[in-house]
């Protein structure tokens, strides 16, 4: 099983082999020679267990690079190693949520979160009673029969985290997975994601707009630039764990997005204060 | 709630009906029309209801051939798009070729098929299953082909294989649309019938209306086509209710389904 939740080594010194590798990375959808540059010169690794995440301006590339990471898009340039294997197609043991849920309409909740199972050619029924637990585990014990389309936006997002988690992936990559969703749904969906991560430590690379999410989340804060897109700053988030959201009234904290928000600022993506 | 509201569309479908057939009858009657112009509905009737066994005979040879003409045409135009979708050279090829060949006026061919198959059941049941095929193929081709491009990453993300991606993806997404296909095509199918009847053959509701026509025996050819417009009728509600069955998820099925 996983290590059992320690308390936090702040100091880096000696990190492990990364989980995640990205190497000089550059990415541009057409081929030609004009083509523009979407990512350029991404260098970045997440340890196993990491928390990181991701916070840049709309189009600076963002979710180019998880499909890159994700094996679903083909870099141009540089390569991305996960697990010490070059990435040319999706490895094994990750999963996606995607901003949108994604939910088949035609399937219930709980055919939803197996098909994960199926299209990994793995037997349903050895996984229908650890899917009705997660369900259960995310509130939606009751609607593990119901179709997507009867639930509310939360709880579809919900769902779709579910169904991500079936397998237990070690690499988690999630696309504003809470973008769609009010403040207070996300607050719930966030807490809940850095209990989840405590508990198992997968290696998660989360991707959002906001910046206090970030912060709140993460182990590491990516601050990206567009234009083309680019990495401007990674930035430590030394607050203990686990966090609860009062942490986001903490001077630190405060900090923190502080920080971020300036870094923004002087990239001329936000207006300064 | 829905039973009220169900009852009100059938009320209403009844009453305009009704009306129809009123002021037909009324117009023959009034303006003296000849029967062999325009027989009056009552004359319909009584010639359908002096000779049931007759019609009952013709009307089901005539479903008999367009409901294999549309089965073959389901069956082959999932089948085609399946292999469109699936295939880049057969999407270059068939496809195109098949978009190509749409405009060209089907019925026309009935008698080649008849050189070809005879003038037994084969040719119009071939001729009903060539016309209804075009619509399912292309509705079908591009009901898979307009896939949310997250779902096939979400399934390339668990690395599933191509046929989970075409049966539980992209077929289920393309249900709708395969619906929306098998509407047209089953009146399609009924028309194809009806011209393979006329074409060649001694037996079926359009072979009843080519010779009434040769006798000037007009309540006999209305006769045929009232029941012919019955027959198309039900069989069209027939693959609506199918779609009702199939698709309890779909947006255009949902407040049917939260009412009952
Ligand atoms: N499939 C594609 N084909 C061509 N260009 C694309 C494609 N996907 C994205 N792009 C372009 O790449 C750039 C980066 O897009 P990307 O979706 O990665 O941005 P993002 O940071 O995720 O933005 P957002 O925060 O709005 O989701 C954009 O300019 C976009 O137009
Ligand atoms: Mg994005």
């Amino acid at each position: 099983m996983q290590t059992g939740p320690e308390p936090m080594q702040h100091e880096r010194s000696a990190p492990p082999t990364p989980y995640v590798s990205v190497s000089a990375v550059s990415k541009s959808y057409d081929s030609g020679k004009n083509a523009a540059l979407v990512l350029d010169d991404i260098t970045l690794d997440i340890a196993p267990g990491e928390f990181v995440a991701i916070v840049g301006p709309s189009g600076c590339g963002k979710s180019t690079l998880l499909k890159c990471i994700a094996g679903l898009q083909p870099v141009s340039a540089g390569r991305i190693m996960v697990k010490d294997e070059l990435v040319l197609a999706p490895p094994d043991n990750m999963a996606i949520v995607f901003q949108r849920d994604v939910l088949l309409d035609w399937r219930t909740v709980l055919d939803n979160v197996l098909l994960m199972v199926e299209f990994r050619g793995l037997k349903r029924k050895d996984f229908v009673a650890r899917a009705i637990q997660l369900l259960t585990t995310y509130g939606l014990g009751d609607y593990v029969n119901r179709y997507p389309w009867e639930l509310s936006g939360g709880m579809r997002q919900r769902a779709a985290i579910c169904r991500a988690l079936i397998v237990d992936p070690e690499l988690l990559l999630m696309d504003e997975p809470f973008g769609a969703l009010d403040a207070m749904t996300r607050d719930d969906l966030n807490v809940e994601l850095e209990r989840l991560w405590f508990a198992t430590r997968k290696t998660l690379l989360f991707i959002t707009h906001g910046i206090d999410e970030a912060v709140y989340l993460a182990d590491r804060v990516v601050v990206m630039a567009r234009n083309p897109g680019r990495i401007a700053e990674i930035i430590d988030i030394d607050i203990p764990r686990p966090r609860s959201l009062s942490v986001r009234q903490t001077p630190e904290f405060g900090e923190y997005t502080t920080e971020i928000r300036r870094l923004f600022a002087s990239l001329g993506v936000v207006k300064a204060e | 709630m829905a039973w009220w509201r169900r009852s009100e569309y059938a009320r209403t479908v009844v009453f305009v009906l009704l009306l129809t057939v009123g002021a037909w009858e009324l117009a023959v009657r009034m303006f003296g029309i000849r029967t062999f112009l325009l027989p009056p509905p009552s004359l319909v009737a009584m010639e359908i209801l002096n000779n049931p066994g007759f019609y009952a005979f013709q009307s089901l040879y005539t479903i008999y051939i367009t409901a294999i003409g549309f089965a073959l045409a389901v069956i082959f135009g999932i089948g085609l798009a399946i292999a469109i979708v699936s295939s880049k050279f057969l999407d270059r090829t068939l496809y195109t070729l098949l978009i190509a060949s749409n405009s060209v006026p089907k019925v026309a061919l009935a008698p080649i098929f008849v050189i070809w198959l005879g003038t037994g059941g084969e040719p119009k049941v071939a001729i009903a299953a060539l016309i209804a095929v075009f619509p399912i193929v292309i509705n079908t081709t591009l009901g898979m082909r307009a896939v949310d491009p997250d779902m096939i990453d979400l399934a390339r993300s668990a690395r599933a294989p191509n046929h989970d991606v075409m049966l539980k993806i992209r077929l289920p997404n393309a249900l709708p649309s395969i619906f929306a296909g098998a509407k047209v095509g089953i009146s399609f199918a009924l028309i194809g019938a009806i011209v393979g009847e006329f074409v060649a053959g001694e037996r079926g509701l359009g072979y009843v209306i080519l010779t009434s026509q040769a006798t000037f025996n007009s309540p006999r050819a209305f006769a045929a086509i009232v029941l012919l417009s019955v027959i198309g009728t039900i069989m069209f509600f027939a693959v609506e209710l199918c779609e009702r069955w199939f698709l309890p998820w779909h947006v255009s099925q949902r407040n049917a389904r939260a009412a009952l």
